[in-house]
């Protein structure tokens, strides 16, 4: 019936089975004196002159702040979007028997975790600097088959886009890595001897399982990402932090526009994670463990768990 | 609905060899697994091969369907070389379109299911007659309807393996390979997974296959099974086929005292 086990207790006859849940004076203290601090931050935030909430409600829909979210929510879902294809990708490759790929992919995971995120955008914004033409063919042997001005390929945009899908792959890589190992290798046996290549044992049999030790720790890149394109301001991007910074620097409220860009922070990354949540019950799919829960049975979780002695009639087992 | 008909028994005088198996050697690292094994199954034969762990029961059925490369030897299914081409005098692996469309003609039945968990029944018996067969959706399912009436599973069409018993599952199991219409069956200890009362509906299963005439091979500690179902039994130790022969004689009466002390521990 119920899931809730710790403070459980089972009376009654066979037919009418009573879970009564007893609930400890302890917790009622422990709830008194955190709902007592809350209230406590509560007053103070609204009480404390110097927060300006007025300032705070003034900036939060301008011009400049909504389109510094928006440049924001663009470069997390451009790069996650690159990012998890080229995990993807470099994942096989490490995967695969062929050595060169697996070299080629274990190289790129190693370079591009290995050195600072912040360094890797700075060198994109510079790049120009550093090769003022980029020129695509074979080195030393092939014909030039593409070239142009670095400067105006790698705009601020292109740079942090780069930057941030570059590095991003290199970490999903692993965690698309994890995912495929974690998958029983029966299942792989049992594709190919069905007559499947590779390739679509990986899509139709071996992915799909993998998602699910995939997508929690992909859900925490995404929420890292949202705040790593805070790094962008470097190559002169306004994102959403950027663009708060360069209103204050202007009008000296520093902590209403830090609070207005943190609120935005925390309503994106709310609804990133009832989207994660649905996205794991998409996969859940067959397995043998409960679905987690959504945000909203969380908080009513909350509130009917500490219910003193709620009595629940079991159904009748004959 | 039909039930899809499988291949008729061994016509009368008229031989027909499916699997040949000639010369086979396997080596993992150091371990010579399988030191050079012959045999020859027939249309509609059952062949059950037992043994000790270690073997190489499982390599050696492996090997069949290309699961494992092979060091020595030849693999033939209705004649044709399986995983390898001759080049000259050397053999080269086939590319794995021709690999994959090998392994169609042969079904395998792991000792672990593995079915495919996020995949309800009928898409598990269905995946690949349409995805690699490029069968018609429909058609396929009332196939894998009228198979899974076969297993006595109709009514688990929409559920998840994971909630099917171990018999159950294996059952699955037998019905997706059987999807394929494969030309012969490669059991690998089907029921050594299972719970004691399970083992039974499975083996029945498979004895109904047997009496339809489906070309099967099965490595097996069932020698109940082996007795009553096989037409012949192959009994190997060491990587090496050391007796073989009608059930009646090399498990009632073997010759060899490997296969003697062999039968005494197991029977
Ligand atoms: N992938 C492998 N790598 C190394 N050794 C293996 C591998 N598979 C099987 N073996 C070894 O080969 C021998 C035969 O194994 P197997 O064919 O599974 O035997 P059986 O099925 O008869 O029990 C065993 O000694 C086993 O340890
Ligand atoms: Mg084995």
């Amino acid at each position: 019936m119920s899931t809730v086990s710790d403070t459980r207790s089972v009376i009654g006859s066979p037919d009418e089975i009573r879970v009564a849940h007893r609930a400890h004076w302890g917790w009622w203290v422990l709830t008194g004196f955190v709902l007592l601090c809350a209230a406590g931050i509560v007053q103070m935030l609204f009480t404390n002159p110097n927060l300006e909430w007025n300032v705070v409600a003034g900036w939060f829909f301008s011009q400049s702040i909504v389109f510094g979210l928006l440049r924001t929510l663009e470069l997390t879902v451009l790069a996650m979007f690159f990012g998890i294809l080229l995990g993807m990708l470099t994942a096989v490759m490490r995967l695969s028997p062929i050595k060169i790929l697996s070299t080629v992919a274990w190289f790129y995971t190693w370079f591009f975790r290995g050195t600072p995120l912040l360094v890797q955008l700075i060198f994109w914004y510079n790049l120009a600097a550093l090769f003022p033409t980029i020129d695509i063919g074979i080195p030393f042997v092939g014909p030039t088959v593409w070239s142009g001005n670095a400067n105006q390929i790698v705009t601020p945009f292109m740079a942090a886009l780069l930057g941030l899908a570059l590095n991003e792959g290199a970490y999903m890589s692993e965690i698309v890595r994890g995912g495929i190992l974690s998958v029983d290798q029966g299942q792989q046996e049992a594709a190919v001897a069905l007559g499947m290549r590779t390739s679509r044992a990986l899509r139709r049999v071996i992915l799909p399982q993998a998602m699910r030790v995939i997508v929690p720790p992909t859900g925490n890149q995404v929420i890292g990402m949202l705040k790593s394109t805070s790094l962008v301001s470097v190559t002169s991007m306004p994102e959403l932090l950027y663009s708060a910074q360069l209103v204050y620097n202007r009008t000296f409220q520093t902590i209403p526009l830090l609070i207005v860009a943190s609120i935005w922070y925390l309503i994106v990354t709310s609804v990133l994670s009832v989207i994660q949540y649905y996205i794991e019950r998409h996969y859940a799919k067959g397995g043998r463990r409960a679905l987690p829960l959504t945000p909203w049975e969380k908080v009513k979780r909350m509130f009917t768990r500490f219910t003193p002695a709620q009595t629940i009639t079991a159904d009748r087992r004959a | 609905m039909t039930v899809p008909t499988i291949p008729a028994g061994p016509v009368a005088g008229k031989r027909e060899v499916v699997l040949r198996v000639t010369g086979l050697k396997k080596r993992f690292g150091p371990l010579e697994v399988l030191k050079g094994v012959d045999l020859i199954v027939e249309r509609g034969e059952v062949m059950c091969i037992i043994g000790p762990s270690g073997s190489g029961k499982s390599t050696l059925l492996r090997s069949m369907n290309h699961l494992e490369e092979i060091d020595g030897g030849r693999v033939e299914l209705d004649g044709e070389l399986v995983g390898y081409r001759l080049h000259g005098q050397k053999y080269v692996t086939l590319p794995e379109k021709l690999l994959a469309r090998q392994r169609t003609k042969m079904g395998m039945v792991f000792q672990s299911f593995n079915l495919f968990p996020h995949m309800t029944v009928l898409q598990n018996i269905i995946e690949s007659p349409v995805g690699v067969l490029k069968q018609d959706p429909k058609e396929a399912k009332e196939t894998a309807m009228a198979l899974l009436g076969k297993v006595g599973l109709a009514e688990k069409a929409q559920q998840y393996p994971r909630q099917l018993s171990g018999g159950q599952q294996q059952r699955v199991a037998i019905a997706r390979a059987l999807a394929m219409k494969p030309r012969v069956m490669l059991f690998d200890e089907p029921t050594s997974a299972l719970d004691p009362e399970l083992v039974g509906e499975v083996l029945d299963v498979m004895k109904d296959l047997a009496l339809e005439g489906l070309t099967m091979v099965v490595v097996t500690h069932e020698m109940g099974f082996a007795r009553e179902v096989a037409d012949s039994v192959l009994f190997m130790d060491g990587g090496v086929v050391v007796e073989r022969g009608h059930p009646h004689d090399v498990l009632l009466n073997p010759q060899m005292p490997r296969t003697k002390e062999f039968l005494s521990k197991v029977l």
